[in-house]
């Protein structure tokens, strides 16, 4: 594929929408397509966060192994969401596993040159650090809100 | 609607026959009722059912406005007049008032995109709405339906939403708080389901009932998406007693639940929701 389509497609995802074409040509650097089928897994609990993945379309089970349990699900990432926040934040290592529940494609960003290239420029780290911290806000907020029991009238 | 006659008093019931019922759930059940004078009623409209030395309470009507004859209500067991109701055979006979509230302005989605959130029992009240979008497919743009459940056992109305997933024109996604190991779907809270829904928020009319946590949060994604806070409307439950905007149970704020609701704004309500303890 293409970079300019690339570039395209990572301009189409909400986190990059909008993103300054100096940027979005820098990040893209980082990016490739990719696809999982259903039951394959993304990455594995305890392994290093070397990728964040912008899901294009399909869904990816978030799970936790318990003994006795197997595996719960306790989130699932559906089109337009994200994977993998664990990229951000020392010591970059996953802490769950993130199974493919449908046929996924999405753009795979290679953690380590991200990093590179946001601590290289800090106006594009801070630039990616402010269009992170919305979906992870969010995904604060939607925990608590799972915590509640809301439906527990 | 009941015709109300020369001279009924608002306050007096009716009495109404239940003549089926079905468990929907362990602890939720849906019946039908027959009531001398009824000629129908509008989605989001509730009735005031009574069982007779136990109490009354207000109970949305879920049924499809276009079959007039047929009263359906969903009730979930966790109250003592709730408790009763749920657990009247076919054949008794109830106390019935109504119908009372401002409806669902279906009316003002015609031709736009139209966007139902529903949470838990929240899918009662708005399948009326549902019937409606259904029926005349065309009058509609995009429609979906995102529904959120505690568990997949609690999903109400299971086979129904299996029908609508099936259809082509209608999008309908559905999500858990808690999953199990069968459940294939989405988990997490209901608005998490905002992200991946194809509307255009500039012209997009939504109808979101449930929790009062999760309409707000609700009402609030939906703003995020750039839905303009007076296209999107919103059920409210207060302590509804009179029905008639008499007694004042269910004022909140300058409004009273039962009369100028229960479906209101998000541009409306959204100053009241802040206020606490209202």
């Amino acid at each position: 594929m293409s970079v300019e389509t690339l570039e395209r497609i990572i301009s189409d995802h909400p986190l990059f929408h909008g993103l300054g074409s100096d940027f979005l040509t820098t990040v893209t650097r980082c990016a490739s397509n990719v696809r999982f089928a259903p039951g394959t897994y993304l990455f594995h609990e305890g392994e290093t966060a070397d990728q964040v993945y912008l899901i294009r379309e399909g869904l990816v089970a978030l799970e936790i192994a318990a003994p006795g349990q197997g595996r719960m699900t306790f989130q699932t990432v559906g089109r337009r969401g994200i994977v993998g926040m664990s990229w951000l934040v020392p010591p970059y290592r996953w802490t769950f596993d993130a199974r493919a529940a449908e046929d996924t494609r999405a753009l795979a960003f290679d953690a380590g040159c991200l990093r590179g290239k946001c601590d290289s420029d800090p106006a594009l780290g801070y630039e990616v650090m402010k269009r992170f911290m919305p979906p992870l806000i969010e995904r604060l907020h939607a925990t608590r809100l799972q915590m509640l029991d809301v439906y527990d009238a | 609607m009941l015709d109300p006659g020369p001279h009924v008093d608002p306050m007096v019931p009716v009495l109404a026959t239940v003549t089926r019922r079905w468990q929907d759930l362990p602890d939720v059940v849906t019946f039908e009722i027959e009531a001398p004078g009824w000629s129908g009623f509008a989605p989001g409209q509730f009735n005031m059912l009574s069982v007779f030395g136990v109490g009354e309470i207000p109970i949305s009507i879920s049924g499809p406005v276009s079959d007039p004859g047929r009263i359906v209500h969903t009730i979930r067991d966790v109250g003592p007049v709730s408790k009763a109701l749920a657990n009247l055979p076919e054949g008794a006979v109830i106390g019935l008032r109504g119908p009372y509230g401002v409806p669902w302005p279906v009316e003002r989605a015609l031709g736009r995109d139209v966007v139902v959130v529903a949470g838990g029992l929240g899918l009662a009240p708005v399948r009326p709405i549902l019937y409606e979008l259904i029926e005349n497919r065309l009058d509609y743009g995009k429609v979906t339906l995102l529904y959120g459940a505690r568990s997949p056992r609690d999903m109400l109305f299971a086979t129904e939403l299996a029908e609508w997933r099936s259809r082509l024109d209608i999008g309908v996604e559905v999500t858990v708080d808690r999953a199990t190991e069968a459940w294939h779907g989405h988990v997490g809270v209901v608005t998490s389901l905002l992200a991946g829904a194809d509307f255009d928020p500039a012209a997009t009319t939504a109808f979101v009932c449930g929790p009062e946590i999760m309409m707000r949060f609700g009402a609030n994604g939906l703003t995020d998406a750039g839905v303009a806070p007076g296209d999107i409307f919103l059920s409210m439950e207060r302590n509804m007693q009179c029905a008639i905007g008499l007694c004042g149970h269910c004022q909140l704020g300058p409004v009273f639940v039962c009369k100028d609701g229960p479906v209101f704004d998000w541009a409306r309500l959204k100053p009241l929701m802040a206020v606490k303890e209202l």
